[in-house]
């Protein structure tokens, strides 16, 4: 098993470096089954320790990076390993289809084995030095990646920019928190870094703490530092944003986990309750972002940030029940983010792909561009509604069970009857509560408006299928998300094995016949009975309207007030769909409304044409970064005098800088 | 069984009582009680007939929606204080299977492709998006007290303190409730079901392309959740009556108590529509911000006092 561990940490880095020179026609297969042995062998170590429950370790001390690189899988890192390789597997596949129209670059090929190697190996680092090798690895190929379609310009570029200045941002205080640590323990191993952790000083752990949050919160995606995140998940192709969104987003949480929970074990309140805001904060402003954009991907990319919220919010409640000494309550929040990281990397990674399909069959990502797809391109727009489905929480996919246990991880929190719990927890409840009803609202726009109804414009008209392995790939994902929708409990054990390795302490769950309990209180759910009992109640349904209705279905015209002809132009778009929330969220979106109108040469009062464009961009972006990125620039123009071309001052420069070092380390 | 069918049959008829009641006080003579069953009958009879444009999914919404109000009638305790399918019966369970059915006849009135369905559409979700945070926390104001979201334990632990039921979290979250359950049935203030003008409808909006045995399946589940939403809204704050073992007497008793419950209620719904007039779109979120902070308080309260 550790020699397959090495094999999955290096594969794809071997497969990075020899992919390339293949020609073109062997580079895709190649590339896929790179991944996919990478994906699989990794699958293989982290299911066997998932189910024994037992860490597996090996050192290559020497081997590469002088100090060499330590490797240790226990179950947490499993879990996140596991997560990975399925979507690395289904994007392997989905790229044999995708790369027939989008023709995969050199470049290309190699990051994507580098991206999938090093994602793959950032929950096993065992040591600083290895981590920090990975970590940087997955951000650079990731960024090559968004950089695939950079013929396409501008908003290609201005992603790009934006993800590489907050990725390498969050790296740099991850960098600076592990080093501290590192120093302070006299150790870059991790087992060593967090025994010697309670013995630091408490201002010393608080800009620990703070400096690794915001580290992997950039990574994860999570407000104030989402703002690469919609951009980047647009711009890059399809399988990538899949890759980001599904699998590379989960490694900041893997992160705040790892740090936050199993090494500091709790800590200081007042962190958590930063954590839980923060996580509120994203879920509801990526839940309203999503509930009011047009662009497919883009709405996809917000409700990212929105579950990244739901998830932080979860390990917020986890975090301040572990520093006020509800370890058992603790458990359960932890339990409920693992189970709802696990539905939207599936359904996520399911919504990507699906639509990168509809982007393929109907070169658009234009909501109000879309329209009558199910009936043109009928599997990949199923798969894409099972997803929104899951994301909406409905029975009886997964979302609904992850969701039922936030919920009760929440209002079994509140047992703890500490004051910071009882006035955050019902808070977070209607955070969540409103976060769902808005995700709601988004993914009947979606499926509403982009697959059902009228064709809106010439490129729905003329949807064509998507290759055969595209469909596959995103219906493999969303097979997974179904099986636990009906059957939750096959996740329980490895769950169970997760919160007590990160935790130590007994499982906070237990199956009963297809029931799930939470242990030492009354709350108990079987979301296996609910799903056969809705397939029941809709079979009988389905069969006394077949008893009680006679006769053929007649096709006739929609009601439209009378008037004689109704086109596609009279359809509700998207945009129309999503004003009302617009209108009630107005002070958090602050839209942007454009109207030209062109009158009648003639008389003013003849309107010639109108055109009515509105847009939302991220507020944050404006309010927070806009005069951040300025303030930057004033002070780079205040200090530019020095750089002024004279090579002597150049090396007066030099100079004065050795002296100074010369000074300091006397 | 019994207990599912007996609601069925009963569900028309309270839709029935509250247009009477209406009609009586605004001193019109108007149908009898058990008009919408003669209506789903008379609809059931007729041709079946759908837009040109709707796919499956306009033809599989009303059994859908009917689909999922039969499985909270199972999973809610009616009768008595266990329901049929008792490990499931979970009050987040519920709000997330009425969700499915909102979301359900969303879509259908997408599908259709006409303005008007999308129009109800829109409003819908702005209605369904902003009265989830008040439903949820009015439910953790009931699960508080009880440690546990599950609903026989809720009626249960009501019955055994009935002092509960004019405690401040009680009286706070049942407001809320109310306002939660005329907006998710589209009753006024929020909605008006007696329009005929196409602009103001909004659950009209939904259905409007439905005709024929369609229709009755929609209208018939449609009354259908209505009185589920009353059943819960009587068992929550007023369980009397309300049976704790299987055996005849107890459960005939029980069925009465419940009919005087629903009764009552929908008497009251009925009265309060002729009083009062329909909100703005736009001044509903409002209404549903005041439910919001009633439930905030209600939770507030249950833990202050515990």
């Amino acid at each position: 098993m550790t020699a397959l561990l090495v094999v999955a940490v290096i594969t794809g880095f071997v497969g990075a470096v020899v992919v390339p020179v293949l020609p073109v026609r062997l580079r895709v297969l190649a590339t896929s089954s790179v991944l996919i042995g990478d994906a699989l062998a990794a699958l293989v170590v982290a299911v066997h320790v998932l189910t024994t429950g037992r860490a597996l370790g090996v050192s290559t001390h020497a081997v590469f990076l002088g100090s060499g690189v330590a490797l240790r899988i226990d179950p947490l890192g499993a879990f996140f390993v596991v997560l990975t390789s399925l979507v690395v597997i289904a994007v392997a596949v989905y790229e044999i289809g995708y790369s027939s129209t989008h023709p995969m670059t050199r470049t290309a090929a190699g990051a994507l084995c580098t991206f999938a190697g090093a994602m793959l190996s950032v929950p096993v680092a065992w040591n600083v030095t290895g981590f920090l090798f990975f970590w940087e690895i997955m951000a650079a190929s990731s960024l090559a990646l968004i950089l695939t379609d950079y013929r396409r310009g501008a908003p290609v570029r201005s992603a790009a920019l934006w993800y590489a200045v907050l990725t390498q941002a969050g790296a740099a205080l991850v960098m600076i928190a592990l080093v501290v640590m590192a120093v302070s323990s006299r150790s870059q191993g991790f087992t060593v870094i967090a025994r010697h952790l309670p013995s630091l000083s408490p201002g010393l752990r608080t800009t620990v703490f703070l400096l690794t949050f915001a580290g992997f919160a950039s990574k994860a995606g999570a407000v104030p530092l989402h703002v690469w995140l919609p951009k980047a998940h647009a711009e890059s192709p399809s399988p990538v944003s899949a890759l980001m969104s599904a699998a590379m987003v989960n490694l900041g949480i893997y992160g705040v986990i790892r740090v936050g929970l199993e090494w500091f074990h709790g800590g200081t309140v007042w962190w958590w309750v930063l954590v839980l805001a923060l996580g509120g904060l994203s879920a509801i402003y990526g839940s309203i972002h999503a509930a009011t954009n047009t662009d497919l991907k883009r709405l996809l990319a917000y409700s990212t940030i929105d579950n990244v919220g739901l998830i932080f919010m979860a390990l917020g409640t986890a975090g301040i029940l572990l520093s006020i000494g509800h370890i058992g309550l603790a458990d359960l929040a932890l339990f409920a983010a693992l189970l709802h990281i696990t539905s939207h990397s599936l359904f996520k990674g399911t919504l990507f792909l699906s639509a990168g399909s509809l982007q393929f069959s109907t070169g658009t990502r234009d909501l109000d561009l879309m329209g009558g797809l199910l009936t043109r391109v009928p599997f990949a727009s199923s798969v894409f509604a099972l997803g929104s489905m899951a994301i909406m929480a409905l029975p009886p996919l997964s979302g609904f069970v992850s969701e039922w246990f936030l919920l009760q991880s929440l209002l079994h929190g509140m047992d703890a009857s500490s004051p910071v719990t009882t006035v955050a927890l019902p808070l977070s409840v209607a955070a969540l509560a409103l976060t769902g009803g808005l995700t709601a609202a988004a993914f009947v726009k979606v499926l509403g408006v982009g697959l059902l109804g009228v064709p809106r414009s010439a490129y729905a008209r003329d949807a064509k299928e998507p290759p055969v392995s595209m469909n596959l790939a995103a219906g493999l994902l969303a097979m997974l998300s179904v099986v636990i929708g009906f059957a939750p409990m096959v996740l329980v054990g490895s769950l169970t094995r997760v919160v007590r390795s990160a935790l130590n302490d007994a499982s906070p769950v237990r199956v009963h016949g297809t029931a799930l309990e939470i242990l030492g209180s009354r709350g108990v759910v079987d979301p296996t009975m609910i799903a056969v009992a809705l397939v029941v109640a809709l079979v009988l349904v389905a069969s006394a309207r077949r008893l009680l209705d006679r006769g053929r279905v007649t096709r006739r015209a929609v009601w439209g007030f009378g008037r004689l002809t109704q086109s596609s132009r009279m359809t509700y778009t998207a945009t129309a769909f999503a004003e009302p929330l617009q209108r009630v969220f107005d002070d958090v979106l602050r839209p942007n409304h454009d109207l030209d109108v062109s009158h009648h040469g003639e008389s003013r009062y003849f309107v010639e044409s109108a055109r009515f464009r509105s847009s939302a961009d991220d507020a944050f972006e404006r309010l927070v970064y806009r005069p951040l990125i300025r303030m930057v620039r004033a002070l780079a123009d205040r200090v530019r005098f020095v750089q002024n071309g004279s090579v002597h001052w150049y090396l007066g420069y030099g100079l004065a800088a050795l002296v100074v070092l010369l000074l300091m380390v006397r | 069984m019994v207990e599912t069918c007996g609601l069925v049959a009963l569900a028309p008829l309270v839709i029935g009582l509250m247009r009477t009641v209406r009609c009586r006080i605004e001193g019109r003579v108007g149908p009898p009680v058990y008009q919408p069953w003669r209506d789903i009958r008379k609809l059931l009879t007729k041709r079946r007939s759908r837009p040109q444009s709707a796919s499956v999914v306009f033809a599989l919404a009303p059994v859908v929606l009917a689909a999922t109000t039969l499985v909270v009638i199972v999973l809610v305790p009616v009768v008595t204080t266990s329901p049929v399918l008792a490990t499931g019966s979970d009050l987040f369970a519920v709000v997330f299977l009425l969700l499915l059915g909102s979301v359900v006849m969303a879509l259908a009135a997408l599908d259709t492709g006409s303005a008007i369905g999308g129009m109800g559409a829109s409003r819908i979700m702005v209605v369904v998006a902003l009265t989830e945070p008040a439903l949820l926390v009015a439910i953790l104001a009931l699960a508080a007290p009880v440690k546990s979201s599950s609903l026989s334990v809720i009626v249960t632990g009501t019955l055994a303190h009935p002092g509960w039921v004019a405690s401040p979290q009680r009286l706070l979250s049942f407001a809320a409730f109310v306002i939660v359950i005329l907006a998710e049935s589209g009753r006024m203030p929020v909605d008006n079901p007696a329009t005929h003008l196409e602009l103001t409808m909004m659950n009209e909006a939904l259905i409007l392309e439905y005709a024929g045995p369609d229709l009755a399946l929609v209208s018939l589940a449609e009354s259908l959740r209505f009185s589920v939403l009353v059943v819960l809204l009587a068992n929550f704050f007023a369980p009397w009556g309300i049976a704790r073992s299987m055996s005849p007497v107890p459960v005939l008793i029980a069925g009465l108590a419940l009919i005087v419950k629903i009764g009552a209620i929908a008497v009251a719904i009925g009265a309060g529509e002729v009083v009062s007039a329909k909100l703005r779109l736009f001044r509903v979120p409002e209404l549903l911000a005041g439910a919001f902070t009633l439930s905030v308080l209600a939770v507030l309260s249950a833990l202050v006092i515990a």
